[in-house]
């Protein structure tokens, strides 16, 4: 799933939401407000409501302004010599899978209506699983890319399962591009910077053509995606906490990514 | 769903990963559709060493289709032999499951296959 969006509001129309993970962060549940206390009490749910629905209901629209690949993931992905074997783990529509046909992708997303434009790309295959709950043998894997797609979990205890789940499916050599939209973004439109909130609701705005539109119907519709936006080192910080090695990290275009591999404490089937 | 896909799938609930019986999942009842698709050779006999060979001869035989040599080619024998090579092309990247499910051996849970896509998203008692 992707971050940057041509159809994201400018600074100040983005809402700020309470963190839903406050409670289980810092320890100290009598700060969280009912909201905090309900979506952390089922983040799942939460996800559920504010990620995979908007999803499905923007998924052709999503999917037809999504086609450029950052240069970041296509170096990665072109570099797997031919015959390896990798996931694509929340592939969206599928954008990364045409980029090198000389290797065998399995791509996942949660959202029925991305992956068939997933399944599209050969010599590929898309089937749909949650990031949380891989159906894939353990040590198995030579690279995996998870392209905005931890971003949307939101409890801090998710996203570091999340990256242990990615390190969990690679083999002893394997490695693992992450990539997550940055909280430090000052020169793009919505103007996030160091120091402000972190947990966020991100508008979609889906425009219907008029000759498409029913009598009475608003020519357009709003969405709200939530995101976590990674700050400076939080990446890295997830890796660790999985003990995975950070093997390169750097920033790109408004979003924060690291390639990582499993350390030498790594444990399968650990709970985070 | 490839035949290939099946090689590198088990059941996604936590509990069955470190059991042997949920590799691989049992395919139940599925339709199969055949898929053109180019042939790569060099991916194919880089990817081999990868197959479990046994588990790829049972997904076989419970599809309908005859049952593998007991072990899996050479490199050699690929390059050598263009039918043995078409014919594994054929089986683990144009063949598809269309419609069915595929069964964990360890705690029985199905996974559907529609439209040639399989989910595997869990209901909540078992995630
Ligand atoms: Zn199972």
């Amino acid at each position: 799933m992707e971050a940057t969006s041509p159809n994201t509001a400018p600074p100040g129309s983005t809402n700020t939401i309470q963190p839903p993970s406050i409670s289980q962060q810092d320890g100290n549940p009598s700060n969280s407000s009912t909201i905090q206390q309900e979506s952390s009490s089922n983040p799942a749910q939460y996800e559920e409501q504010h990620v995979h629905t908007v999803y499905n209901e923007i998924a052709p629209h999503f999917s037809s302004t999504r086609y450029k690949p950052w240069p970041i993931v296509k170096t990665f992905l072109q570099s797997q010599p031919p015959g390896s074997l990798g996931l694509d783990i929340g592939c969206g529509n599928g954008k990364y899978l045409p980029i090198n046909p000389s290797v065998f992708i399995i791509a996942s997303d949660r959202s029925s209506g991305l992956i068939k434009f997933a399944s599209q790309h050969q010599p590929h295959s898309a089937i749909i699983a949650d990031t949380l709950a891989l159906p894939h043998p353990r040590g198995k894997f030579d690279f995996a890319i998870c392209i905005a797609v931890v971003h949307h979990l939101s409890t801090a205890k998710r996203r570091r399962q999340a990256v242990h789940a990615i390190l969990e499916t690679l083999s002893g050599k394997g490695k693992a591009l992450i990539y997550a939209w940055a909280l430090e973004q000052r020169d793009s439109r919505r103007g996030w910077d160091e120091g402000s909130e972190q947990d966020v609701m991100v508008p979609w705005v889906m425009k219907k053509a008029k000759r498409d539109l029913a009598e009475g119907e608003k020519n357009e519709t709003t969405f709200q995606r939530y995101y976590h936006l990674y700050r400076k080192g939080e990446m890295e910080e997830n890796v660790e906490a999985a003990r995975g090695v950070v093997v390169e990290a750097g920033y790109e275009k408004d979003n924060w990514w690291v390639i990582c591999s499993r350390g030498k404490g790594f444990e399968e089937g650990k709970e985070l | 769903m490839k035949v290939l896909t099946l090689n590198f799938l088990t059941c996604a609930v936590k509990a069955c990963k470190t059991t042997s019986a949920s590799f691989p999942l049992v395919p139940k009842e599925c339709e199969l559709v055949s898929d053109t698709i180019a042939p790569n050779p060099t991916l194919l006999t880089n990817l081999l060493p990868r197959v479990d060979w046994p588990a790829l001869g049972s997904i076989a035989v419970a599809l309908g289709f005859p049952s593998l040599s007991p072990l899996p080619p050479t490199p050699a024998d690929l390059e050598n032999d263009t039918k043995m090579m078409a014919d594994l092309h054929t089986l683990l990247l144009e063949t598809q499951i269309s419609e069915g499910s595929l069964v964990c051996a360890n705690c029985g849970h199905e996974y559907k296959v529609k439209e040639g896509i399989a989910n595997f998203l869990l209901p909540n008692h078992l995630v």
